[in-house]
């Protein structure tokens, strides 16, 4: 490792070059400083960060080590045996069972449940909770759990290449001479989760880094900050100054040479190669760099280092970014990035998981036009007791809607009756009383446990059947037909027959749908209805309107004839049964409406207005679907109804699109003369970066990945930037995770400015690992966008805490840092510089070597890393109160190129006043004794004294938050350097070494001078006060908002208590009918039975309904696949079956 | 169960909270612009002070290269280090006004880089010391003047090397009789350098001839170094005008104390109004590199030898401290309350 990593330090250019000046300090000609000035720092930096490396690396080892070794069974030898992820290969067959994770791509073989189907959940891959089925072929079902015939199973697989898309798998399975054709909804892709399924098998196809989750999780790029990057440019140019300062020497040592020197021979004669005056001129040249050499000092980046490992101290250690609910702490997986955190202007944020808890709760009702569902304020929880089949998590608030159940209300028990009937949830059982629901969608759960709950427990059903518990009183009805949901429709429909015989068709859906659709006697009911519908929507619930129909009996016998004759046809199968559907969808009487709660984490809206008050742009990205998405975006204040407008792009898009949409915010952005189009015009080859725009109102966009692949794919992308950028919201729904890292890559492609992305699961690692700073939230199932992350916390509202408190103060902190460095560092150089042209360009330095060696190392480092880990201009509360504090460090105020100039300008004048000072004060004159003051001697240390009291006060000045470790830390280094100087100039020292320690008796002598101490005084004032004057008048005259709040700070002393929560209301009339998911129901799927297990007595032949659940997807990147051709021979595993990608 | 359940919450300290009690200082008028005031009102006075104290010395200063024609030691313009017999020169001045306190002597070059890297480190401070084994094999650093005719130089280098060896003796003339004045050649170095830095070699005896047996004297030199003068204790290393030599200057233009004149009584000053004489062996050739000499005679107030700069550059900083202090007093009036009124953007 030593070596290695001795290795890799000599590969960063600083260290590089640190070890040539020190090869080139071993030339004797060149030489100018003694070899330890050099050697001690140059140690000490590799020692710091080699422990530091050794740490992380550590670290790294065991997170890797978590995945890797998770366990899974593998069948060996027609044995099962249990391996580690790591050690899975293509073509072994392994094992999984209920709420495994997936371990690669497999082809899945068979499982537990009937027909071989698997439930799987892909949130981990696109976000969306619901379950999607998964079915093995035939022939591979029939391998049931038979190991034997597992083992011998022995199929060839041919499959293209790996890649990038989810939802698209091609392939052919060869067995026993035959051909099997293998597409999407044969694979179980790593990411997801099994649910609802005891066990299932599956070939591996594509492992480890071919899997399509890896494949999508984009290149893992080495991070570095903007500061990082800008420091590098600064070191760069350090470095041109340097050579120019040495040039200017180097000549000006040529000239002296020829001019003076080569006369001064008599006392001086030249060393003995350098024969002639350029000669000499160009090894002065070298020694000059190792003299100015400290303008970079080698400390820089190990300070950088340590302080942003400080910094990410804090936020591991921040209480209030702990979650006490699951034990987690905010952890700052990276710990390189902290300052960027003060700087981010995008934030790309997941929705599912992140800004929803993914809990869908079952919040109002409307019934008959009466309102039900309180706020939970000072009410207790409804008691649900009386029902043995209730589902203890359920929260209800609302007595009364108890009461009317109790008393047996006729349209509360219907509208009950209704959700209990009108679904495709799965109910399982595993325990007598103990029944777990499997919804397609969370929503639909969520209305059947409030049935539940409310005493109508949907128990068991068969393709034929549903079984109800009502009231303690066991029903069966007769399920007829499903009239499943579609995107068009927008409802569903059960038709059932009740054990007393009753024909009854009930009805969900969207209210615009509904309403048409209503019986003329309604018309009241409906008014009132409405105006509760409003009221729900304002809320930011879903809403869904419930109706029923009584069916006659022989009408019915005719439809469900004709439904069958439909359901059969072989051309346009489905508009013919959206036809039927609609004939008997009518005349529906009105029973209610629900409303439903997507489950906000706590804090969300407060979250992004504070950020919205910072100015930062928050971007939804999402798989989810658009309805969905917005609707998250209403109750999360991202979408509010004061906005001009909210654009939705929608399907193909165009050019024209974008462009209207631009007409509208910006209208003179399409005219010749408009400023950023001529900038686009002239550098039009390269990638530019666009300034910021400024539209005439405030503006969301609403883009769906459809669209979006489109927009991504050619010129459309600086359209797309322009216009989005210049919305306040964008959210992009429906959209893979690659494009999710293509947005966050758009922007950062075309904006100057730090983007930050947070998710939570496996679909949000690209986006994750391509922004600027990627953010996971831990606590929940699933570790890989953790594990991706930089920085991990458990709840959104902490995101606030890290940009506006530990973001801004590790910016500021940094900040300071860097000026004070440079400023410190061009101070004690520089005054090299001006020596040169009093010391014949000899390469003579000012200091005392010791000195030399100890300034970056012990007297000056101290102060500046207590600065620049304790300082805080405004306290946590101001931050969080005053967001637009933030500001400063987006447009990168606090340090840049011009604030660098500053510095180094600053640095530059404190030289010239730390060399003439001293130099007016002993030229030509004489110690209160009477003996010469001007020695060489006394002149270093009387500069030397002078920079470290200026440097320190300089440090003082910068301080703004003084604890005591600062203090110790300033007074400690002066105590330090005042006590290693006399130590070093004693008697002592000099009698062990007098090779070493030639300066003794200087302190003595020199610093009971009284012209010493008033030349000291005279530097200071010099020095400083011209900045206190100017920071003053900074203050006065242009002052920033953090100068106001701190002058108000002081006034006060403490900030005004936060203003009570305000209840986020929407006056707004658009709701959302989203109970469903984006696909077709279950129901289909129900109606054949095909799901159900095979005590079921009766079973629908198998019709051919399509298993088409997969969702589609958008796939409108084009990625060419590679003609990869590699193929497996038969694995001595066990499997026999080869795998080949043409 | 009786143990504490683990948990990863952050411990609650100051510290880890950052919320360490803190001052936190920020300069308002109320601090700035007094502390202007004040260090204005400081200044002035001290520079004041400096000022007067500075003038109030009395200092002459003769330059004895001899570039003009006219100059007495322009016949010794061009003397080698090694001439015989030496050149002498002499240079009659007046003092216009009389120096009351002790006075000091001190020998002055222009344009002579002590200060030049290779010539700062061209010597041995473990010879010097008196070291035996650096005695007899001095440093590399010495080079070119570490060893003559295969014998090691003490001491060597290129600063001891070029050592001033110019004789000033100091005359008053009255009516044409000249009267020397005692010039006290001990008490001129650092007591530090004269008892630590500086030492003779040891070995049996004090006889210095015997302890420097086997090194040659450095090549300009007429005598070697156990010659330098009569008396044990300021002879060898230890010698005085060699101390103060070897303490090598800043700049190119520097002052070296040669010689002290004492007071002698309290009734008389140490040398009166009047005419003097200055009498020069001229062996240091300074012409070649353009090089000057000057003699320079000074009393010393408590802040040191004549400085007119510190007083100056007092007196300004001050006075524009001051100043700014108005100005800035005026603008904070001006525009002051108009900020702080203004209340944050929300």
């Amino acid at each position: 490792f030593l070596p290695l990593n001795l290795f890799e330090q000599f590969q960063r250019i600083a260290n590089a070059y640190f070890l040539f000046l020190l090869i080139l300090q071993l030339i004797p000609q060149i030489s100018s400083l003694p070899w330890f000035t050099t050697v001690v720092p140059l140690v000490l930096v590799l020692a710091v960060s080699g422990v530091k490396d050794a740490i992380d690396d550590f670290n790294r080892h065991k997170s890797d080590n978590h995945v890797n070794n998770r366990p899974v069974q593998v069948l060996i030898n027609g044995m099962l045996k249990d391996e580690k992820w790591m050690n899975i290969q293509v073509g072994d067959i392994i094992k999984l069972e209920n709420n495994n994770f997936v371990t690669a791509d497999l082809l899945l073989l068979s499982s537990s449940e009937p027909h071989s189907l698997v439930y799987i959940e892909t949130a981990e891959l696109d976000g969306e909770t619901n379950l999607k089925v998964k079915q093995a072929l035939t022939v591979t079902a029939e391998l049931g759990e038979d190991l034997q015939k597992l083992t011998d199973f022995n199929g060839e697989v041919k499959c293209e290449a790996p890649n990038n898309k989810l939802d698209n798998f091609t392939g052919t399975l060869a067995l026993r001479g035959e051909k099997y054709a293998l597409d999407n909804e044969k694979m179980l892709l790593r990411g997801c989760t099994i649910r609802n399924t005891e066990w299932c098998f599956g070939l591996v196809i594509y492992a480890g880094p071919d899997t399509k989750l890896m494949q999508n999780s984009g290149r893992t790029t080495f991070k570095r900050t903007s500061i990082d990057r800008l420091m590098n440019v600064l070191v760069l140019m350090i470095f041109a100054f340097l050579a120019l300062m040495c040039l200017i020497l180097a000549i000006g040592n040529g000239i002296w040479e020829s001019d003076k020197g080569y006369n001064f021979q008599v006392y001086l004669p030249w060393a003995e190669d350098v024969t002639s005056a350029p000669l000499s001129a160009f090894l002065m040249f070298w020694s000059y760099v190792i003299i100015l050499n400290t303008v970079v000092p080698i400390s820089l980046y190990v300070s950088v280092e340590i302080i942003r490992l400080g910094n990410s101290f804090y936020i591991d250690w921040d209480r209030k970014m702990y979650y006490p609910l699951n034990d987690t702490p905010a952890q700052a997986r990276t710990t390189t990035l902290n300052e960027e955190l003060g700087q981010i202007k995008y934030i790309f944020s997941d929705k599912t998981g992140t800004l929803t808890q993914n809990i869908m709760c079952f919040n109002k009702c409307s019934i008959n036009g009466k309102s039900y569902g309180m706020l939970p304020i000072n009410t207790e929880k409804v008691d649900f007791s009386y029902n043995q089949l209730a589902d203890p998590k359920f929260a209800f608030y609302d007595h009364s809607l108890v009461e009317a159940v109790k008393l047996n209300d006729v349209p509360t028990h219907r509208f009950f009756r209704l959700l209990s009937l009108c679904h495709t949830v799965m109910p399982e059982e595993k325990k007598e009383g103990n029944l777990v629901y499997q919804a397609q969608s969370p929503d639909e759960g969520a209305l059947v446990t409030a049935a539940r709950n409310f005493g109508f427990v949907f128990r068991a059903r068969t393709p034929e059947t549903i079984t109800v518990v009502e009231m303690g009183e066991t029903k069966i009805y007769k399920l007829l037909a499903i009239l499943d949901f579609n995107n068009v429709r927008k409802r569903m429909s059960v038709i059932v027959r009740s054990p007393e015989g009753d024909l009854t068709l009930y009805c969900k859906g969207a209210d615009t749908i509904l309403y048409e659709l209503l019986h003329s006697s309604c018309e009241s009911l409906k008014e009132e209805t409405t105006e509760h519908l409003n009221e729900f929507a304002g809320e930011g619930l879903r809403t869904l309107v419930v109706a029923y129909k009584n069916l006659d009996e022989e009408y019915f016998q005719d439809w469900i004839k004709r439904h069958h004759e439909a359901s059969t046809a072989l051309e346009g199968r489905e508009d013919k049964l959206s036809e039927i559907y609609e004939e008997i969808e009518k005349d529906l009487m009105l029973l209610g409406a629900t409303a439903i709660e997507d489950k906000l984490q706590d804090g969300v809206p407060q979250t992004i207005e504070t950020l919205a008050k910072a100015s930062i742009k928050i971007w939804v990205l999402t798989g989810d679907k658009q309805e969905t998405a917005m609707n998250i975006g209403y109750s999360c204040n991202l979408l509010y109804d004061d906005m001009a407008d909210v654009f939705v792009i929608e399907g193909s898009t165009s050019e024209d699109v974008l462009n209207e949409l631009r007409k509208k915010m910006k209208p003179d952005s399409f005219l010749d003369s408009d400023e950023i189009n001529i900038q686009i015009e002239k550098s039009s080859k390269n990638p530019k970066l666009l300034p910021d725009e400024q539209a005439n109102g405030v503006y969301g966009l609403v883009i769906n990945g459809h669209s979006l692949a489109y927009a991504l794919e050619g010129n459309l992308e600086l359209e797309l930037v322009r216009t989005a950028c210049m919305c306040k919201v964008v959210i992009c729904c429906r959209v893979t995770p690659l494009q999710k890292a293509q947005v966050v890559e758009l922007v950062k492609k075309y904006k100057k400015a730090v983007t930050l992305a947070i998710g939570d699961g496996a679909n949000d690692v690209s986006m994750i690992k391509t922004a600027h700073i990627g953010v996971g939230i831990s606590g929940q199932e699933g570790m890989q966008a953790v594990l991706s992350s930089d920085f991990s916390f458990a709840q959104f509202r902490y995101l606030q805490r890290l940009l506006l408190v530990h973001g801004r103060w590790s910016y500021i902190r940094m900040c300071k840092f860097l000026k004070y460095f440079f400023y410190k560092n061009f101070a004690f150089t520089l005054v090299h510089f001006w020596y040169g042209f009093f010391s014949g360009f000899s390469a003579q330095t000012v200091y005392d070597q010791w000195f030399i060696t100890l300034y970056n190392l012990a007297y000056t480092s101290l102060p500046v890393l207590g600065m620049s880990l304790f300082d805080q201009d405004v306290d946590d509360r101001w931050s969080l109160l005053f967001p637009q504090l933030y500001v400063p460090g987006q447009e990168n105020l606090y340090f840049n190129k011009t604030v660098f100039i500053k510095c180094m300008l600053q640095g530059i004048y404190s030289s010239l006043i730390l060399f003439f000072i001293p130099y007016g004060a002993m030229y030509n004159t004489m110690r209160s004794d009477g003996k010469a003051i001007a020695d060489y001697q006394s002149f270093a240390l009387m500069a030397q004294t002078c920079l470290l009291i200026v440097v320190s006060v300089q440090i003082g000045l910068d301080t703004s938050y003084w604890t005591v470790v600062n203090q110790f830390f300033i007074w400690g280094s002066l105590s330090v350097y005042f006590a290693i100087t006399f130590t070093m100039y004693s008697d002592g020292m000099y009698l062990i070494l007098p090779a070493s320690f030639p300066f003794v008796g200087t302190a003595r002598n020199t610093l009971s001078q009284p012209n010493v101490w008033l030349a000291i005084f005279l530097s200071i004032a010099l020095c400083v006060l011209p900045v206190v004057g100017f920071r003053f008048l900074k203050a006065l005259l242009r002052p920033t908002a953090s100068d106001k709040v701190r002058r108000n700070f002081k006034a006060k002393k403490r900030p005004p208590p936060p203003s009570p929560k305000r209840r986020l209301r929407r006056t707004s009339t658009r709701r959302s009918g989203y109970a469903f998911s984006h696909q077709h129901g279950f129901g289909a799927l129900i109606m054949s039975g095909r799901n159900m297990r095979p005590k079921s007595p009766f079973v629908y032949p198998s019709k051919d309904f399509g298993l088409s659940i997969l969702p589609c997807a958008l796939s409108g990147f084009s990625s060419s696949p590679k003609a990869v051709s590699c193929s497996w021979g038969k694995r001595s595993r066990g499997s026999k079956t080869s795998i080949q990608y043409p | 169960g009786g143990g504490a359940v683990k948990t990863r919450k952050p411990d609650n300290t100051a510290f880890k909270q950052q919320r360490l009690p803190a001052w936190q200082p920020i300069l308002t008028a109320g601090t700035v612009l007094p502390a202007f005031f004040i260090i204005g009102l400081i200044f002035i006075p001290i520079g004041i002070g400096i000022f007067v104290t500075s003038n109030n010395i009395r200092e002459y200063e003769i330059d004895y290269t001899g570039i003009e024609p006219s100059s007495p030691c322009n016949k010794c313009l061009n003397v080698s280090w090694d001439s015989t017999p030496p050149c002498t020169c002499t240079i009659n001045f007046t003092l216009e006004h009389s120096f009351e306190s002790n006075v000091f002597m001190y020998y002055g070059l222009s344009n002579f880089y002590q200060n030049h890297r290779r010539y700062v480190k061209s010597r041995d401070d473990s010879q010097l010391n008196g070291d035996n084994s650096s005695l007899l094999n001095p440093s590399k650093e010495c080079e070119p003047y570490r060893t003559n005719e295969d014998k090691p130089i003490a001491p060597c280098g290129a600063i001891a090397n070029s050592m001033f060896n110019d004789t000033l003796e100091l005359y008053h003339v009255e009516n044409d009789t000249r009267t020397a004045i005692t010039l006290i050649k001990k008490g001129i170095a650092w007591w530090t350098d004269k008892n630590v830095k500086f030492r003779n070699p040891t070995g049996d005896g004090n006889n210095l001839t015997a302890l420097f047996q086997g090194t040659t004297k450095p090549v300009n030199w007429p005598k070697p170094v156990y010659m330098l003068d009569s008396e044990p204790d300021n002879n060898g290393f230890i010698n005085e005008d060699f101390i103060v030599w070897m303490r090598t200057a800043a700049l190119p233009t520097f002052r070296k104390l040669y010689r002290l004149i004492e007071r002698k009584s309290n009734l008389q000053p140490t040398l009166q109004a009047g005419k003097y004489s200055l009498d020069i062996t001229y062996n240091y050739p300074v012409h070649s590199f353009d090089g000057r000499k000057r003699m320079i005679l000074s009393t010393i107030s408590w802040m040191g030898g004549k400085n007119p700069f510190l007083g100056i550059a007092y007196i300004t900083v001050g006075s524009i401290c001051f100043f700014l202090g108005v100005v800035l007093l005026i603008i904070h009036h001006k525009y002051g309350n108009r900020n702080t009124s203004a209340d944050i953007p929300n």
